[in-house]
């Protein structure tokens, strides 16, 4: 039944939106209709809209429960209905074709196309990777796994390379926060968050079940294979398992090469990198359930995987030992509902357990055989109460009628950490969140505001002592407030501006690492301010058939910042201090033109820029004063040029990271060079049965893919010593069941 | 008809920024100089300064102070070595003139680097892994280093060893193992003591001062002196001054005295000591003892007579200076002059400062270094 109408109603809607839709619009940007024709023709399409929406209710309250309107896979209605929310905060999402086109090995590299992102890379199929949003220090960055955060209370970095793109369905970057109010009161909680969301699964026609095998292979010795199992159990309860294997050796040649002043070259030498292998294997399965006003979902998620750190390359070391371990495993769900007309509720849960083991095997050095682990409890509530208006599902094309939103969400989440270091406090903390929020949409205005109280207690066990102490951090009170306009109904034309002010708490390592931490730290500080433009605009039985334009400028200061000072006597002795102060001006751009080319031919053009000035001001007597912090240069961008036709696609990509310092001391010993790669990466896909002409529906399709990365064979560095590879590829094949 | 004017706008623009943004190619770093000070003639004729670098930064560095010229040079070594990959290495961690060469000790290179005195120009490297401090003595380098023989033991704690390298032909001949991660070393005649920290093994510190016998070059006496020994030095009465770091809680950093001749412990100074100098009888000496209670370094520098064993002052900078200073690091007193120099390492990753004292602790000019600057080398004529 339920299943019915959602045919019927996503068929009626793909009908209405897909083949008069443009058309309408089209002849009035042309203006030959008359107003009074077009306003009938509106009218009544209006109320068949409204009607098709009355008679899917429980589609809509789906849809409408769930912002980023997934279970509609049809883009037609995705569209209209998420740019409702999409500009109040500004938002870069990667999804579908563009982001299989790009073909990126991990969330990091995917991550790389997002303006306003630097990434820490240490090159590699196992370095670390982590983005840095904004400048604002990658500790500021909420990384949410299907909904829930993926936490880290030991050092609060998340290695965005452990991610693997295998079975993602979606990427979206927000500065700031979500742009919904109905959520946990950790999603308020971070300067900016990414959220990665997994592919959920959905149905073709008469299908009960979908399999893909897909097989990837290339250079560094990486072997990839992966199985993604979807079953419809019954209609409402749908299955998904997916499991992957990654290995890799991690050898590529790197070149280093030196020029005299008169051009000559000094030195050139090339060799292998070493220590990067990757030996991993990941599994998820979950359960999808659908209820009459409302859904669940449940999922547990298995890492496990043995490295090498291929650590710095210096003078007469070209080779290192070290390794590390790592075993994650979490189960979270998610439960929502519509109680009453009006009033909806969330419930999310999370366990995680963590394992990190690292080792130093060199016995010239020191040995170092350290184990962590870390467990986190999550409990989360939210409940949204709608105060005045109707639903916001509505067309962009029409003024919201008056729609007022308030939210209150409540969570609770407890962290441990055990290591075997000598003198280890093993840190407990419990975190309690409560957020208020209110979304307002009427007219031309959407107006968001939250404020989010953060109560942290932690209790630490000290050697020395038989009862543990217990220490709370004062209270935090922290406002957001996101705007957004809309000056002419008729045009996909929204100016924005956000202010949130944010902290991270100083992380278990911060404050209770071995002689290193401070038990005293205060929480470091972000405040933004954010004004903006976006313009969208399509045009009907144009070449040129969709631009969008994005424009943000932002100041961002970060302050309390947790740096290491130096102490005492003996080196690398550290101590971590609220020191720092940094200032962000920066400037973001996305800009994208689809082309609608003669024979079936597609062509995206998107491109991003950023431009930051990111300038250390902790001490005024210091070189560093007003210098450019460290690895943020001043422009970056990133271009992507996809060709379509058929099944056939060509993917060319570019990044590009201008001139900056590894420190903010700008002195030209201090100096990095500019990086940029080009990569190109070619696809096609094939029916199977459209081949033979037959039409059995066991015939799978087949999607084969051939990438290069890094063509001109570039030599660069993103982190000082850690060289990345050259040029290199992949292939991929397919198999969809 | 704008659209297709658009695509050609798109894909010029792209070929333009495509030839425009041709890479250049990396530079080796030129050396900068700078005039500071005034000219001296005497027999000291200039000085080096090694910058350790961070570790993992690779950026060791040598710079160099002419005293005919007043200049200081900054980041002499891959002008003078521009055919060396990768420069001068990782955490430089010692540096000594010994008749026309000079030789820097790298630690995370695990190399001693073998240049010519005059020109800094290589002439070879030594490799020894984890290496800490040097000394010579006749035909003889001797070197410590914390790396202990390499087994396959899980219960396994390595003892460092001191390697003796033929400076004629810069092969190592003979090594001897001694205590936990040994740190410097001081020859009196026949003798070398090495001072063993244990540092690896927190919070089993070593406490002891190796004696070796330079002519079979074995171990054959330890002296208890104090946990997590570091710095050692001989003065012309005999006695050798030993530094221990403590153990950063309850044991202080503190100085003490060796008699050389019956190698007991006969005496110690209420002064922590982080790191020293020697010049006739006066000891120069700097601490930085964090305070967890000010939650800051305290920072001492002092003078300690070795004659009578007694503090003659808390503070040898008068002028205030000694505020701007935020980790002192290096120290050194230009024999002839008496001028008192001391390095400021600040945070370790950012450039550091070279500050010139007078006699009298007045501030005469300051330079910016390379990172963490640390060990004097002096080049007398």
């Amino acid at each position: 039944m339920y299943n019915y109408f959602f045919t019927l109603a996503t068929l009626a809607l793909k009908k209405l939106l897909n083949f008069h839709l443009p058309s309408l619009t089209c002849l009035f940007e042309e203006k030959l209709v008359p107003l009074q024709t077009f306003l009938e023709m509106y009218i009544r399409r209006l109320t068949y809209l409204l009607l098709v929406l009355c008679a899917t209710s429980v589609m809509a309250q789906r849809e409408s429960l769930d912002s980023l309107a997934h279970t509609l896979t049809l883009d037609e209605v995705t569209i209209s209905a998420r740019r409702r929310d999409e500009p109040v905060v500004p938002v870069q999402t990667l999804q579908g074709e563009r982001l299989e086109a790009l073909s990126t090995q991990s969330v990091a590299d995917a991550a790389r196309y997002f303006s306003g992102v630097q990434i820490k890379d240490y090159g590699g199929v196992g370095g670390l990777k982590t983005i840095d949003v904004r400048s604002m220090g990658s500790n500021h960055l909420g990384v949410f796994y299907d909904g829930i955060e993926i936490g880290n209370a030991q050092n609060g970095t998340v290695d965005l390379g452990k991610f693997s793109m295998e079975n993602i369905e979606q990427l979206s970057l927000y500065n700031g926060q979500k742009s919904e109010i109905f959520q946990p009161a950790k999603d308020y909680g971070s300067a900016g968050t990414l959220y990665i969301r997994t592919r959920r699964p959905k149905f073709d026609n008469n299908k009960r079940y979908n399999v893909v095998v897909t097989m990837k292979g290339g250079t560094f010795g990486l072997a990839n294979p992966s199985i993604l199992y979807e079953q419809k159990l019954t209609d409402n309860i749908h299955f998904s398992a997916n499991t992957e294997y990654t290995y890799a050796h991690g050898r590529y040649h790197f070149r280093y090469r030196k020029v005299m002043p008169s051009g000559l070259v000094a030195w050139d030498t090339t060799a292998v990198r070493q220590n990067g292998d990757v030996n991993t294997w990941r599994a998820e399965a979950g359960f999808f359930g659908y209820l009459p006003d409302g859904k669940w979902h449940v999922k547990g998620y298995y890492y496990d995987s043995e490295k090498g750190i291929p650590g710095a390359i210096v003078n007469n070391v070209w080779k290192n030992s070290q390794r590390q371990w790592d075993r994650n495993a979490f189960v979270q769900a998610n439960f929502t509902k519509t109680l009453l007309t009006g009033y909806d509720m969330q419930v999310n849960a999370k366990y995680s357990n963590d394992y990190m083991r690292y080792l130093n095997p060199d016995t010239t050095l020191m040995y170092i055989d350290n184990s962590f682990v870390q467990q986190e409890v999550y409990l989360s509530m939210a409940h949204r109460v709608k105060m005045a208006g109707a639903e916001a599902v509505v067309p962009t094309w029409q003024a919201s009628p008056l729609s007022w939103d308030m939210s209150v969400s409540a969570d609770y989440q407890y962290n441990t950490l055990d290591g075997n270091l000598a003198n280890f406090v093993f840190p407990e903390r419990h975190t309690t969140l409560v957020a208020a929020a209110t979304q307002l949409y009427w007219k031309y205005l959407r107006l968001q505001a939250s404020v989010l109280g953060t109560f942290v207690k932690d209790k630490i066990h000290q050697p020395t002592l038989t009862t543990p102490t217990a220490s709370a951090q004062k209270p935090q009170f922290t406002p957001a407030i996101f705007f957004s306009y809309q000056p002419y109904l008729k045009e996909e034309l929204f100016l924005r501006a956000f202010y949130k002010r944010i902290f991270r708490m100083p992380t278990f390592n911060d404050l209770y690492y071995t002689d290193m931490g401070n038990i005293s730290l205060l929480p470091e500080y972000t405040t933004q301010y954010d004004g903006g433009v976006q313009y969208d605009k399509h045009f009907p039985k144009c070449l040129l058939s969709d631009i969008s334009l994005k424009v943000d400028g932002y100041f961002n200061q970060v302050k309390n910042k947790i740096v290491a000072i130096p102490k005492g006597n003996g080196q690398y002795r550290w101590q971590m201090m609220n020191y720092g102060y940094v200032e962000i001006r920066g400037c973001d751009i996305n800009a994208s033109a689809t082309f609608a080319l003669p024979a079936d031919v597609c062509l995206v053009i998107a491109g991003s820029y950023t431009y930051q000035k990111a300038q250390d001001f902790t001490d005024k007597s210091e070189i560093t004063y007003g210098g450019q912090i460290a690895y943020i240069p001043w422009h970056s961008g990133s271009a992507i040029a996809n060709l379509r036709w058929h099944g056939l696609g060509l993917n060319y990509s570019f990044i590009y990271v201008g001139e900056r310092y590894h420190n903010s001391a700008n002195i030209p010993a201090n100096y990095e060079r500019p990086w940029y790669t080009h990569d190109l990466a070619l696809s096609y896909d094939l029916e199977l049965r459209q081949l033979l002409h037959e039409h059995k529906h066991s015939l799978p399709r087949l999607h084969f893919a051939l990438e290069i990365n890094n063509m001109l064979n570039q030599q660069y560095e993103v982190i000082l010593n850690y060289p990345m590879p050259g040029i290199n590829g992949k292939g991929i094949i397919k198999v969809i069941f | 008809m704008h659209n297709r004017f658009f695509l050609l706008v798109v894909c010029l623009s792209w070929l333009v920024f495509s030839l425009c943004s041709c890479r250049q190619e990396e530079q080796i770093n030129s050396k900068e100089q700078e005039q500071h000070g005034v000219v001296q003639v005497n027999q000291v004729a200039g000085f080096y300064l090694l910058n350790e670098g961070n570790m993992g930064s690779n950026k060791a560095t040598l710079d160099y102070y002419d005293y005919s010229t007043a200049t200081y040079s900054r980041n002499i070594f891959a002008e003078a070595n521009p055919s060396v990959p990768k420069e001068l290495g990782d955490v430089g961690n010692d540096l000594r003139i010994y008749g026309s060469r000079l030789y820097a000790v790298i630690n995370c290179s695990n190399k001693v680097e073998v240049m010519d005195a005059a020109t800094c120009r290589r002439l070879g490297q030594i490799d020894i892994p984890n290496c800490r401090y040097m000394r010579f003595s006749g035909k003889y380098g001797y070197i410590t280093s914390y790396a202990g023989p390499v087994e396959i033991n899980p219960d396994y704690k390595q003892r460092g060893y001191v390697a003796r390298f033929d400076t004629a032909t810069l092969q190592i001949d003979a090594t001897c193992l001694v205590g936990f991660q040994p740190d410097e070393l001081e020859i009196v005649g026949d003798k070398m003591y090495v001072a063993n920290s244990g540092g690896y093994m927190v919070p089993n510190y070593e406490n002891t001062v190796s004696v070796i016998d330079l002519k079979t070059f074995t171990e054959v006496k330890r002296i208890e002196v104090a946990i997590n020994l570091h710095h050692l030095r001989a003065d012309r009465h005999g006695m050798l001054w030993v530094t221990s770091r403590g153990d950063y809680y309850g044991h202080p950093s503190r100085l003490y005295c060796v008699d050389t001749a019956t190698d007991q412990l006969t005496d110690s100074v209420m002064i922590a000591v982080s790191n020293f100098h020697l010049d006739g009888d006066s000891l120069y000496i700097y601490s930085t003892e964090w305070s967890y209670i000010e939650m800051d370094n305290t920072i001492t520098y002092g003078i300690v007579d070795v004659s009578t064993h007694e503090i003659k002052t808390r503070n040898f900078i008068t002028d205030g200076t000694d505020q701007q200073i935020k980790i002192p690091y290096g120290i050194w007193v230009n024999p002839v002059t008496k001028d008192i120099y001391v390095t400021d390492a600040k945070n370790y990753v950012t450039p550091g400062t070279l500050y010139c004292f007078s006699p009298e602790g007045v501030m005469q000019w300051s330079v910016r270094t390379g990172d963490i600057p640390a060990h004097f080398a002096a080049v007398e004529k």
